[in-house]
């Protein structure tokens, strides 16, 4: 069984991706690691991974499409959808892609099939390699508004063809709602990322309490160390939330991370802070 | 009445300690509208009196009667979500994963599930330090429909800004391109971006635009911690000159922005060039809306 990695942060911008492509880079110089980006909406990684593109998959969604010619228009299908994704304009079914969640409650339930499912492209999932590191990425369409059912997808993807690789990161969409409980649920590790301001504890709270919500051990990171104040430690001592890293705010790695280089290798703060997080994984989960 | 949406697709680029400042500026003559409701941070700054709370419900979540139900599994197998099985010797529905589409109540031969009204979280109705009602509101821990609650946060904004004859509404956006920010933008008059100049900053903010390009709307950005790599800021600056989006101002990194934050304060709430520069640009703003 792999060992999972899942990070993520209430707030945006607190450095989640910056942590998950050093680690993952920084673990593959050992051992063979999966990288996946589920930030599906906005996906960075691969700025960071310069790897080879070994392939690229179209993700699908089931969609209803309308058959005319067989539809008696009895109304069935608008009546049970609870999305408003099929609607009966007159004498014309009216289905919105974007606003289905493909229960195929109408489609297996209309009377005369004129319902049938198709399959809609929602995203791409691209499949890189760099060494022992594998990395995959899915992008959202733009107009497609569901992150869930390609947060999904992708992962039901990496396990189904990359479950030898030992040792897993996932890097997971902001905020607290859908898209991050379907990116973390599959995790054995939370690693929450954060900043030391006022911003940064609010959104770690809803974070933590979403975790522990789903039942996940958490661990947290604080980058920007030396900002703000200190009522991110104060909350983790409180709440016994280990910390696992500190990264301290460095120009240097804003620099670097803008011109989308991995900074593990120049700057040691960094290494540092991976080390001490591979090594409190190797203690707590001996995967 | 005029709505203005700030919007970065990437997160942390500093969209609310901008917006919160423009709120302050605007003081009575906006409502605010925090819509970043996955994780809303703007009462962190602008000291909201959480006067009034409303519960939000949306979507559904199927229940089982369990004297009624034979066990029979036709729900288990018409679910797409997984979200109902066979354990503890009865049928169970993981609230977590059902979505609410109804199609186990069809199902059921003898009517033991229901679809319930689900609560997914409250809004607020508030009166901030700027003098101005500000709308915001706290997702339940994993609900779904951000982006209906982000429509609902909306709607009482506008409601409170027709009440109040006010100007303008002042709307804080989710990060992405998802659904939430599609709901945030419906109806938008302006769309100010904030971003920042790494590889990450652009192409979320090209993802953003893309967006942006399908609902017409007129916009103009700030590029915020410009100095953190002057190369990318000049790429940037390139690509909005082809997007024809206005570039108001460039913002240098500044711990300034972290310092006021950390007491509660806008950049234009403590001394600096900001409270000036912002000025400006609220004031450029307000002469690109419709009359």
């Amino acid at each position: 069984m792999p060992f999972k990695i899942a990070i993520a942060s209430g707030k945006g911008g607190t450095g989640k991706t910056l942590l998950a492509t050093n680690l993952a880079d920084y673990i593959s110089q050992g051992v063979d690691t999966l990288l996946v980006d589920l930030d599906v909406e906005e996906p960075n990684d691969f700025i960071f991974i310069e790897g080879t593109n070994v392939n690229s998959v179209d993700q699908v969604k089931m969609i209803p499409s309308w058959n005319e010619r067989q539809c008696t228009l009895c109304g069935n299908c608008a009546r049970t959808c609870k999305y408003n994704a099929v609607i009966q304009l007159g004498t014309f079914i009216a289905v919105f892609n974007e606003l289905c969640h493909s229960c195929y409650a109408c489609s297996e339930l209309c009377p005369a099939n004129a319902l049938p499912m198709k399959a809609f492209k929602m995203g791409e999932t691209r499949t890189f390699s760099k060494g022992r590191l594998t990395f995959i990425e899915s992008r959202l369409e733009i107009g497609e508004e569901q992150a869930v059912p390609l947060i999904r997808k992708t992962i039901i993807m990496a396990d189904e063809i990359f479950h030898s690789i030992p040792f897993q990161i996932y890097d997971c969409p902001p905020g607290t709602s859908c898209p991050v409980v379907a990116a973390t649920r599959h995790a054995d590790l939370v690693i929450l990322v954060t900043e030391p301001t006022p911003f940064g504890l609010n959104d770690l709270k809803l974070a933590v309490e979403t975790m522990q919500d789903l039942g996940k051990p958490v661990g947290v990171v604080i980058n920007r160390d030396g900002i703000g104040n200190s009522e991110v430690e104060d909350f983790c001592t409180r709440e016994q939330l280990p910390v696992l890293a500190k990264i301290p705010f460095d120009r240097e790695i804003a620099q670097r991370y803008s011109k989308g280089e991995l900074v593990y290798n120049e700057v040691t703060n960094v290494k540092n802070a991976l080390r001490k997080i591979a090594s409190f994984v190797e203690k707590h989960f001996n995967p | 009445m005029n709505e203005i949406v700030i919007l970065s697709g990437k997160g942390g680029t500093g969209k609310t300690s901008i917006t919160a400042s423009l709120a302050v500026l605007a003081g009575n003559d906006a409502v605010i509208a925090d819509c970043d409701v996955d994780a809303a941070n703007m009462h962190l700054l602008l000291n909201p009196d959480f006067g009034t709370t409303i519960e939000f419900f949306s979507g559904e979540l199927a229940v089982i009667n369990q004297k009624q139900c034979t066990r029979c599994r036709k729900c288990e197998d018409a679910c797409r979500f997984n979200a109902i099985g066979y354990a503890d010797k009865k049928m169970q529905v993981i609230p977590i994963d059902c979505e609410g589409c109804g199609y186990c109540e069809i199902v059921c031969p003898t009517r033991a599930i229901t679809m319930s009204e689900r609560k997914s979280g409250n809004v607020f109705i508030s009166n901030t330090k700027a003098g101005s009602k500000m709308v915001h509101a706290r997702l339940d821990i994993g609900a779904e429909n951000s982006g209906k609650l982000v429509a609902r946060v909306k709607n009482e904004a506008r409601s409170l800004a027709v009440a109040g004859n006010k100007a303008f509404v002042i709307i804080d956006g989710a990060p992405g391109i998802g659904c939430p920010v599609v709901s945030s933008l419906a109806g938008a008059n302006y769309v100010l971006l904030v971003t920042e100049p790494t590889m990450s900053g652009l192409h979320d903010l090209k993802r953003i635009c893309a967006v942006i390009r399908k609902f017409r709307i007129k916009a103009g950005c700030i590029i915020n911690k410009w100095d953190l790599n002057e190369k990318k800021t000049t790429e940037i600056k390139q690509f909005l000159q082809n997007e024809q989006i206005e570039q108001l101002t460039d913002i240098p990194y500044d711990i300034r922005f972290t310092n006021a934050m950390t007491k509660g304060k806008t950049i234009v709430e403590v001394p600096s060039p900001y409270r000036q520069i912002l000025h400006r640009i609220w004031n450029e703003i307000k002469s690109q809306l419709p009359k």
